[in-house]
């Protein structure tokens, strides 16, 4: 493991595995994302009670889902980074929370633009809605974070200690709907017995799910491997590639 | 102890200190993440008095009564097991129907009916096509709405 995680860790090796990687990465997004687009907002049935509306689903459960897990990937990497000092790490987080705030904004927003209609209100202060909004700001306040060091080291140290504090939000998000009251409804696919949505509406829905965790994959590929020439740019290997 | 190991011991520190420090602060603010009250709540008096609270429930079926020339509307919320009057004066949401859940924002008045300023509709996480609903509903299990007006 420990040999693994540093092998992996060395940009050189990094980079080769993520070029061959992002083609792949890519081609799965891009099937999965229009046939899931396609899937949803044509083929899936309306519902028995919102009708239409509920086609929202396919772009505010992916990016719930992910604003969740590219926070987890955040402290993950933190951890690895404080404890193994190992760079990719750092330059997966830094890159990784923009993507990470957008996906969380987007679920904000759809899930306003639903609830007016359906609820009757954009937004209420109830536990799901107000943790959620939290975890926008632990973004935000990490990019800043990011940016206020000009030592990128002392940068991703900070960053690291931030994102490990804010971890504890993640299963608060989660649970919330069980632990309080809230407006939100419950769990519909991560329950433990059998997905309360018809097999019609969910097949679209898991091909949107894979779709926004590839783009997110690619996207962290492509600005990883930037990031690696650009601090690895005086090494043997990287003038090899640039002078080809 | 090697210094890596001693960097592992102040992360774990870190989470497990977070842990505990949530912990705590969830449980001593367990009252106010409560986004609303049920009638059973607030018949066991858990409810405020003065202030302004939410109130959740379902709408009793055949308890909807609307003014024929005003947006008034009167129905009965209930958890299965006690029951709440309400007053509203206002536009209801799609979802509102007799059977729905909802939650209602507003005071409750001395003679124990509850006047609402807001009416929230509650969602609940079944989705399906309408033919499957209907199909449900003539099996005679359609969702924990239609199950709760049944055990009623």
């Amino acid at each position: 493991m420990y040999k693994w995680i540093h092998q992996f860790g060395s940009p050189k090796y990094f980079y080769d595995i993520s070029l061959c990687l992002s083609k792949w990465v890519t081609i799965v997004c891009i099937v999965c994302f229009i046939s899931g687009l396609y899937g949803g907002l044509v083929l899936a049935p309306a519902d028995y009670q919102q009708g239409d509306s509920f086609r929202i689903i396919y772009v505010h459960v992916p990016a719930a889902w992910m604003s969740l897990f590219i926070y987890i990937v955040l402290a993950a990497s933190g951890a690895i980074s404080l404890i193994w000092h190992i760079k990719i790490s750092d330059i997966i987080a830094r890159v990784s929370a923009p993507i990470g705030a957008s996906y969380t904004f987007l679920a904000l927003s759809t899930g306003a633009i639903w609830g007016k209609p359906m609820w009757g209100t954009y937004w209420v202060w109830d536990a799901r809605l107000t943790s959620e909004l939290i975890l926008l700001f632990l973004y935000l306040g990490y990019m800043a974070l990011q940016s206020a060091f000009d030592d990128k080291r002392i940068a991703a140290r900070a960053g690291a200690v931030l994102a490990l504090i804010g971890i504890i939000n993640i299963p608060i998000i989660h649970y919330s709907v069980e632990w309080w009251s809230t407006l939100h409804q419950g769990p519909t696919i991560t329950k433990l017995d059998k997905p309360s949505i018809h097999f019609t509406m969910l097949i679209p829905l898991i091909l949107m799910v894979i779709a926004f965790k590839t783009f997110y994959i690619t996207t962290v590929l492509i600005k990883t491997r930037s990031e690696i020439l650009k601090y690895e740019c005086n090494s043997s290997w990287v003038k090899k590639i640039l002078g080809n | 102890m090697t210094s890596r190991k001693k960097r592992i011991l102040i992360v774990s520190f870190i989470l497990i200190g977070i842990s505990i420090a949530a912990t705590l602060i969830l449980t001593a603010f367990e009252e106010n993440l409560m986004y609303f009250y049920s009638p059973t709540e607030i018949a066991n008096g858990e409810a405020p008095k003065v202030r302004a609270f939410r109130i959740g429930g379902l709408v009793l079926t055949n308890s909807v009564k609307r003014n024929p020339n005003d947006l008034k509307v009167t129905f009965v919320l209930t958890d299965t097991v006690n029951e709440i009057k309400v007053i509203y004066d206002g536009i209801l949401p799609d979802l509102f129907r007799e059977g729905q859940g909802i939650v209602a924002n507003g005071k409750m008045k001395p003679d124990n009916v509850f006047v609402a300023d807001e009416v929230l509709a509650k969602h609940d996480e079944n989705y399906m096509p309408p033919e499957v609903a209907k199909a449900l509903e003539d099996a005679g299990a359609l969702n924990p709405y239609q199950e709760n007006k049944v055990a009623k």
